[in-house]
């Protein structure tokens, strides 16, 4: 199924193409589910054998440590997962398969008595994939309804920050997206630290040591003087900077 | 049941062991059972405040350890008699201090005073940790300077997430205690003003108490400085704020001995 194609004159085409994979949803605990799979897999041997397997994780309070585990146990098993849906970026590690976004659901597949069913369970699957759009997912948010004090960090890469109170000299806040302070950031905050150059920040009165967007980042001396001690708001333009007086 | 307060700082030489000292002297003169704990072992200097450093027989390691019972360790003040010092020890190192023996020597301490005072090292470390452990008030002492205030600053984080109450869901009460201070100096912007510091740190002032030889005298008198001289002005702040940690209503005002600066009157009240 190809879904789209980029129009290009000579140079390297890119183009979209979506497949089927199918979706492991393991539950907990792990042991028991893994047992249920080796039961699947000695009635239908072979079954993963060349599949793409998503591995869905929506829901489960995992750790980095037990998601390793996991797909260690999956790998044991022939088992080749390509890509992790559902999962929050804290718990994805280096090395493991990526994240996967924007899946549209399909229909159940059977679990086969034998090997040789599975080309039409895959026909079926594909029939029914009618591109019935999952709704769309909802931006993660956290909200500290306290002063960030100094030497404390608040690490959020799944999304917005929002703090009802100041970020003290020596304090960090890190977040995937924007960072909302409803008072003076005097420490340092790093928004769209996942890699999200629309991340902004915002917040009541700048006294910052450090703020950062997407990585690109300006300590306390590079600041527009102008913008010391007001309400600022910070974005990235390009692969600028900018800071701008709210209000004005 | 008994009020733990920690006296802490994070910052050494802010005058933690000072108003120890003070708050605790005036606690008992107001006819509380009190009792003051020294936490910095192996640099101990409560004793000398209190002028009790040639009574130490046994300490706070001693008792930890179970080879003395509290009261051998206990040493009653000659001046006020409501009044008791726990003493630390200056040759054993803080890994002496395990925490069941902590627990177990403030629960008794509970069941013996009304308030129980915990003069917390400097530092965020282990000695600092057990000190705040059981505290359910905290008073911060903080002089008017960025690095002091920064430190302040962590120490509140730490007391509202390293002690039992914040580990049980619970909110410690924070005061803050604003020593040395000179309005002379913050007016001229040589010092950071109150309500910047209040600013920062947003927790209640507890007190404002003025830089003053008189500090030093009584120290080295080993005397608390509420004893020393009632009329000083440290030692009318410290009695203010050792009124307003008993739930009364105290106006806030920089106590001064300068004629003419009487009149700076801040008409904020302590939370």
């Amino acid at each position: 199924m190809m879904t789209e194609t980029l129009p290009s004159r000579k140079a390297v085409r890119l183009r979209g193409r979506s497949f089927l994979a199918l979706v492991l949803s393991p539950e907990l605990p792990f042991r028991d589910w893994l047992a249920q799979l080796d039961d699947l897999a000695r009635r239908s041997t072979g079954f993963f054998l060349g599949r793409p397997i998503v591995l869905d994780v929506a829901g489960l309070a995992i750790t980095r440590e037990q998601l390793a585990d996991l797909l260690a146990e999956l790998t044991k098993r022939n088992v080749r997962v390509m890509g992790i849906e559902g999962a929050l970026p804290s718990i994805l590690g280096p090395g493991m398969p990526p994240e996967m976004k924007g899946g549209r659901a399909a229909a159940d597949i059977e679990a086969p008595d034998t090997a040789d069913m599975a080309p039409a369970a895959k026909a079926q699957a594909e029939s029914a994939t009618a591109a019935r759009f999952a709704p769309p997912p909802v931006a993660a948010s956290l909200v500290i309804d306290q002063p960030v004090r100094s030497g404390q960090s608040i690490i959020f890469p799944e999304g917005d920050v929002t703090v009802l109170g100041s970020v003290a000299s020596g304090a960090e806040v890190i977040a995937g997206g924007s960072i909302h302070i409803y008072g003076a950031l005097r420490g340092r905050a790093l928004a769209g630290s996942a890699g999200n150059p629309s991340a902004r920040i915002f917040c009541r009165k700048l006294e910052a040591e450090l703020i950062a967007i997407d990585g690109l980042y300006k300590t306390a001396e590079d600041l527009d003087p102008k913008t010391l001690g007001q309400p600022v708001h910070v974005w990235l333009d390009d692969t600028v900077l900018k800071t701008a007086v709210l209000g004005n | 049941m008994a009020e733990v307060l920690v006296v802490t700082s994070g910052k050494g030489g802010v005058g933690k062991t000072t108003s120890t000292a003070a708050l605790g002297a005036a606690l008992a003169q107001a006819g509380q059972r009190v009792v003051v704990v020294d936490f910095d072992v192996g640099l101990r200097n409560l004793d000398l405040v209190m002028g009790a450093e040639r009574r130490v027989v046994y300490d706070l390691i001693n008792v930890v350890q179970g080879d003395a019972n509290l009261n051998q360790a206990l040493i009653r003040d000659k001046r006020v008699d409501t009044l008791c010092l726990l003493p630390a020890s200056q040759t054993r190192d803080k890994d002496n201090l395990t925490q069941d023996g902590v627990d177990r020597v403030m629960d008794q301490l509970r069941g013996m005073f009304d308030w129980v005072i915990c003069d917390s090292p400097a530092g965020i470390e282990r000695g600092a940790t057990l000190a705040m452990r059981h505290a359910n008030v905290a008073v911060v002492v903080t002089n008017p300077e960025v690095s002091s205030v920064r430190d302040s600053d962590r120490i509140i984080g730490l007391l509202d997430s390293k002690t039992l109450r914040a580990e049980s869901g619970g909110r410690i009460e924070k005061h803050l205690l604003l020593t040395r201070y000179d309005t002379v100096r913050a007016e001229r912007g040589d010092m950071l003003k109150v309500d910047d510091v209040l600013e920062i740190l947003s927790i209640p002032l507890l007190g404002i108490v003025p830089e003053s030889p008189e500090v030093l005298r009584a120290s080295n008198l080993g005397t608390p400085v509420t004893l020393s001289d009632a009329t000083s002005a440290p030692a009318r702040a410290y009695s203010d704020a050792a009124r307003r940690l008993m739930g009364q209503a105290v106006p806030m005002n920089v106590p001064s001995d300068k004629k003419g600066l009487l009149g700076k009157f801040f008409s904020r009240r302590a939370a």
